[in-house]
């Protein structure tokens, strides 16, 4: 299951690739949301979560909960990849009937997805439940949660954080995708987010500070806790929009859709493969 | 009723293991039982509500049978919107206890009264609430809660509800029980406010006015076939709760008699639209808002002229 980290670095180019092609065929916003979180998942997803897209209802597989639904495009192109539903339906994205939007459905609608997050402050709470009834049900899975740095702002994270600390719930792993923005500022500006670590930490979670777009630095940084019998967080530093120079940092890209020229300057960034972009010549034929 | 339904919670979970109890710090003595019988099915939540019902719904998709259990108020409209999403959009099957409701802790002010729960929960699409009169009628809805695919609220009430099923079956959801029957006039109470329906009926029955009483347990699905089997040949219905006039139970029970063609005359009875500030006993609280016997009385004896 788990690619060296140049593998998973290629791959999460690739689904960085397809997120901003879809976001410009489809009109779907929350490119920098997504692209700050894509190596995160691409790490959770490839080299920890034990699921089977053939059986995603199995009782003991992994489950990871995105809680900052918004990113659901990043989603999307994952669970596709790992096999849960065809990368040919994510075409429809966005059309009328689509099961794909902006947030993800409920289980029911689509394979793969744990919980239909969207509304902020609910996904680690649902996490923290499924991770407590492995405890009733004698089941050894563990629960991945990814949580914004704006999410914070939402008093449920922290109500969950101390409930968690309370039952010593080390199944869960929280994962925050701190990239110092929220839909109108600076998340350490609109609220006072800073000392993000130590607020984890003074509310009983053994922490760990890492560089979230490097997915070697993700890698290590779990290997040195991931047997620790309490409830972890990986405070990710990372930046919206990470992996494309003129997205990166820059808040526009909260809601800003990218023109066809711009999708195609990403390729040549991410090293697309001509294949991939014939195929993106192909999509912008269909849809004039 | 706190104590039939803690009594009753106790010997589902004994034979259920997948039951567990989430409570919202309230409680403690209430379920010592259970917590010596079923240690690790009950688990304090403490006072953090919305993490509490996005908890129930982490463990509903995990296969559990969550039962959630705080003051009315704090078990509905405190996380609303973990009800509407994670229970109702994802239709898990969560039991919300919601206790001490209406006006039950008439002392304790408008914080901690609910008479606004039946209306805002109707609105969530798939979600049944129920409101049982008595303890025999708290171990149906619960069993019918149990049984089911998506999430119902139960809104109980404190203690010393009296017995009014007696020997007669609790009905099935959406259905009602007549107390009595063969009259032209129905008054129909939904849930603890049933004593006062009936006081109302002794009081109309001494001055020649006789009404049956039907107890209703259910504020949403209402059966239609029941309803227009029993209530249609009625020439006027009131409805009872211990709830705002708007959008609750009376407006229910409206709207299905207009898709039955009821064609006599309905009035409902509930507060009135205004928070009760002042402090006293329940009947009092009651009074205050306009759903006491002596207004029931006044709202049949009305509509005769």
């Amino acid at each position: 299951m788990s690619g060296s980290i140049s593998e998973l670095e290629a791959l999460s180019r690739l689904i960085k690739y397809k997120i901003i092609r879809n976001s410009w065929y489809s009109g779907t916003p929350h490119l920098g949301s997504c692209l700050s979180c894509t190596d995160i998942l691409v790490w959770i997803y490839w080299d920890l979560l034990k699921v089977n897209h053939l059986d995603p209802k199995d009782q003991t597989r992994d489950r990871f909960l995105l809680s900052k639904g918004h990113a659901a495009p990043a989603l999307f192109q994952v669970l596709a990849k790992k096999g849960f539903f065809s990368e040919k339906d994510l075409e429809h994205y966005g059309k009328d009937g689509s099961i794909f939007g902006e947030h993800p459905p409920t289980p029911e609608h689509l394979p793969g997805v744990e919980a239909a997050t969207g509304s902020l402050g609910h996904g680690l709470s649902i996490g923290l439940g499924i991770a407590l009834s492995a405890k009733l049900l004698k089941m050894g899975y563990q629960v991945f949660v990814v949580v914004g740095d704006g999410e914070c702002n939402e008093g449920a994270v922290w109500e969950a954080a101390m409930m968690a600390a309370s039952n010593q719930v080390e199944n869960l792993t929280v994962v925050v995708d701190y990239n110092k923005w929220q839909a109108t500022g600076r998340s350490n500006e609109v609220f006072q987010l800073a000392s993000l670590r130590e607020k984890w930490a003074s509310f009983g979670w053994l922490t760990s500070e890492v560089d979230g777009n490097c997915i070697g630095d993700l890698k290590k940084a779990w290997s040195e806790i991931d047997s620790e019998q309490k409830p972890k967080v990986l405070i990710a530093n990372t930046i919206k929009g990470a992996g494309i120079p003129f997205m990166e940092d820059d808040n526009n890209w909260h809601y800003r859709i990218p023109t066809y020229d711009e999708v195609l300057s990403c390729a040549d960034i991410l090293s697309i493969t001509k294949e991939e972009i014939a195929i993106t010549e192909i999509m912008r034929q269909g849809r004039k | 009723m706190r104590n039939g339904f803690a009594s009753e919670i106790t010997n589902l979970a004994i034979t259920d293991e997948t039951l567990v109890l989430l409570s919202g710090d309230i409680g403690n003595r209430l379920f010592d039982g259970l917590k010596s019988e079923c240690p690790t099915q009950v688990i304090n939540c403490g006072i953090a509500e919305q993490n509490m019902m996005s908890v129930a719904a982490g463990m509903a998709l995990s296969g559990l049978k969550p039962v959630v259990y705080t003051i009315a108020p704090f078990a509905t409209t405190r996380c609303l919107e973990q009800i509407k999403i994670d229970l109702g959009y994802q239709h898990l099957p969560v039991v919300i206890i919601g206790t001490g409701s209406g006006l039950s802790y008439a002392k304790l002010g408008p914080t901690h009264h609910s008479l606004e729960d039946f209306a805002i929960l109707r609105s969530i699409p798939g979600i049944q609430i129920m409101a049982p009169w008595d303890v025999k009628s708290i171990r149906t809805c619960l069993d019918i809660a149990l049984n089911s695919k998506g999430p119902t609220y139960i809104r109980i009430g404190k203690k010393g509800e009296p017995d009014l099923t007696n020997d007669q079956i609790v009905p099935e959801i959406g259905c009602g029980l007549k107390i009595t029957s063969g009259c032209r006039i129905a008054v129909i109470a939904v849930g603890c406010i049933a004593p006062v329906a009936l006081d109302a009926a002794g009081m109309l029955a001494e001055k020649n006015l006789f009404v049956d009483v039907v107890l209703y347990h259910t504020v949403k699905p209402l059966r239609k076939s029941w309803a227009k089997d029993n209530l249609l040949s009625y020439d006027k219905i009131f409805t009872v709760e211990e709830h705002s006039k708007i959008g609750g139970f009376g407006d229910a029970v409206r709207d299905l008699l207009d898709e039955c063609n009821f064609e006599g005359k309905f009035a409902k009875i509930g507060a009135d639209d205004e928070f009760i500030w002042k402090v006293g006993s329940q009947n009092y609280a009651r009074k205050l808002a306009g759903i006491s016997a002596d207004k029931i009385f006044q709202a049949v004896h009305s509509l005769q002229n």
